[in-house]
């Protein structure tokens, strides 16, 4: 609906400033702007990606620690996905608002709260990747003579990949979207067309934001999608 | 590798009565002690002890004199090989990558682990050509069982530690599998420690037989004692009846292999009505030059056209490996309702023929 509402909107905008009937709405004034700012959009698609691939390592490296940990300690397990899992539910704008005192405003507030929304999948699924492992492989493999470490580099953590990876893939796609919301801080990226596009009424720069971002979440989900079936090869 | 148990208790919760309740137990080396009895009666527990995946509330556990207790759990598991029901192969490693675990660990030169390999998976009976690079899934579960054994002889443990090793096969692969572990073990002489249920395979595989009830220890014996002289009614409850079919799982068929009598494909058919007159088994084999078994000649195959006996011999059907007992045998001539089976060796080389007659006297032999 709302949707309909503003391009009935974008469409009357465009009908006042070019009067001519059968003026083009949409393709012709969003490849101008393509064409005209093609500068500008690549280097905020590349701030975009730079927020994303900042957020999930330091995503990976504290979710996956986490989830290795609480698969040692059964009675935390729960608790802790619990608190991953209320972070999630904070709407981002709030997520964003209570980091400022920590963070300031800019890239690092955003990398920090995306990081925050992209732990559940990546605690979530460590945790269950190990915990699905047949028991029966853990135990030969400790009878045999694997040392704990051993067995979880060797063991534990190449059969949880595949798992791992859906959750990888679950943060990443879910920090493209919500990394737009942190250009309102200024963290840059996408996200700023469409902000920057609202204040000014600037249509052709909202649709370049949603597009981008859209293509951006579709093909990430795409690449890691193959690379997490390459991974179930047993 | 002697392995003493002395006065091992376990107790899981404080107040539970004991898994393994005082128990004392000597393996010889070279032995293959099986620990029997009902499920809960702390079998599995007395085995998982001496690699000390459990630790003991009480007790001592000695192998070749050392108390396990003071060596590092790491080094003492890769020096004892281990096995179970359940295999526990590594699903994204390969066959060969699987097989090399515990070389791995023990930081053997590549070299070695793959010759090391190879020797292993002929060893068991696969092709390492065919076998290597496969993955566990594409396995049958008798190929998993296994590679389940050459995995735990990789770094040739002294002593070999079996859960229920061939618990989870169809009856056929099971006894071929046990069979074959016979043979491989006249060749390495391990002691193993052997956890089973099924009294039948404690019978055929042990040279030594622990019965537990409840932790406790009922009686100690070989298979021969345990069968004529059974502890107590549990003990008799447990081996059920039928003695004599029991003994049937002691003997092995090469005990009373009977030299067959042979003709060569190549021979005409009166030579062999020759050779046959002479056997009174009405039964003649057909042997290539070095021993393999092609074919076989009954009066029936002599009365057919042809001048070679290659032209009228039957395929043989009724064939036994050499390790296999003389249950296999047995079952193997009543299911074709024969009085032999034709005992074959490595590679279909022909080593003798089992008579139901033979079988009968080696039992009244042994029943003395």
């Amino acid at each position: 609906m709302e949707l309909l509402y503003s391009m009935g909107h974008y469409f009357m905008l465009a009908a006042s400033s070019n009067p001519q009937e059968g003026e083009p709405w949409f393709f012709e004034p969003f490849f101008a702007y393509l064409v005209r700012r093609w500068d500008r959009i690549l280097v905020m698609t590349l701030e975009h990606f730079e927020l994303i691939l900042v957020a999930t390592a330091i995503a990976i490296a504290i979710g996956v620690t986490v989830g290795v940990i609480i698969s040692y300690y059964e009675p935390i397990a729960y608790p802790v996905i619990n608190v991953t899992q209320v972070l999630m539910t904070i709407p981002s704008i709030a997520m964003i608002a209570m980091l400022i005192p920590l963070f300031g405003i800019g890239f690092n507030n955003g990398v920090a709260a995306l990081v925050l929304y992209m732990l559940l999948p990546l605690v979530r699924n460590t945790y269950t990747g190990i915990r699905e492992i047949e028991p029966a492989v853990l135990e030969s493999a400790k009878g045999m003579g694997m040392s704990e470490l051993r067995v979880l580099t060797k063991i534990k953590l190449p059969l949880a990949l595949p798992v791992i990876m859906a959750g990888i893939r679950v943060a990443v796609v879910l920090g493209v979207g919500i990394g737009a919301i942190a250009a309102y801080i200024g963290a840059g990226g996408l996200g700023s067309l469409i902000f920057n596009g609202i204040e000014r009424v600037n249509y052709p720069m909202i649709w370049t934001g949603a597009i981008f971002i859209s293509i951006i979440a579709i093909v990430l989900d795409l690449i890691l999608g193959w690379g997490e079936k390459r991974l179930y090869r047993y | 590798m002697v392995i003493k148990l002395e006065n091992l208790t376990k107790i899981f919760q404080p107040g539970d009565a004991p898994a393994v309740d005082n128990l004392t137990l000597e393996v010889d080396e070279g032995d293959t002690c099986v620990l029997v009895g009902p499920s809960g009666c702390g079998k599995t527990t007395t085995m998982k002890m001496v690699n000390r995946l459990i630790e003991p509330t009480d007790g001592k556990i000695y192998v070749e004199n050392e108390d396990v207790s003071k060596k590092n759990p790491i080094q003492l598991r890769l020096n004892i090989g281990y096995v179970i029901q359940e295999i526990g192969l590594f699903p994204h490693m390969s066959i060969a990558e699987n097989i090399a675990t515990v070389p791995r660990e023990l930081r053997w030169p590549k070299q070695k682990i793959q010759e090391r390999v190879d020797e292993l998976l002929s060893m068991v009976g696969l092709d390492p050509e065919l076998f290597r690079n496969r993955r566990p899934s594409d396995l049958s579960g008798g190929q998993r069982q296994r590679i389940g054994v050459a995995r735990a002889l990789s770094a040739d443990p002294p002593l070999m530690l079996m859960d229920e090793p061939f618990g989870a096969l169809d009856p056929i692969t099971r006894s071929y599998l046990q069979n074959e572990f016979l043979r491989i073990q006249e060749k390495i002489k391990k002691t193993i420690i052997f956890v089973t249920h099924d009294i039948d395979e404690a019978i055929k595989m042990g040279t030594k037989i622990a019965i537990m009830r409840e932790g406790k220890l009922v009686q100690y014996a070989t298979p021969d004692e345990l069968l004529s002289a059974p502890a107590d009614e549990f003990v008799v409850n447990l081996i059920g009846g039928n003695y004599s079919i029991k003994r049937l799982h002691l003997i092995r068929v090469e005990e009373i292999l009977k030299e067959p009598f042979t003709v060569s494909p190549e021979d005409s058919l009166d030579e062999a009505k020759e050779v046959m007159e002479k056997s009174q088994l009405e039964l003649v084999l057909a042997v290539n030059g070095e021993k393999h078994l092609e074919g076989l000649v009954t009066p029936s195959s002599l009365r057919k056209e042809g001048e070679r006996v290659g032209d009228v011999m039957d395929t043989p059907d009724l064939t036994v490996d050499s390790g296999a007992t003389l249950n296999d045998a047995l079952s193997v001539m009543l299911t074709n309702g024969e009085g032999y089976a034709l005992v074959v060796g490595d590679e279909n080389r022909l080593q003798g023929v089992v008579t139901l007659n033979a079988i009968m006297e080696a039992l009244q032999d042994n029943e003395k």
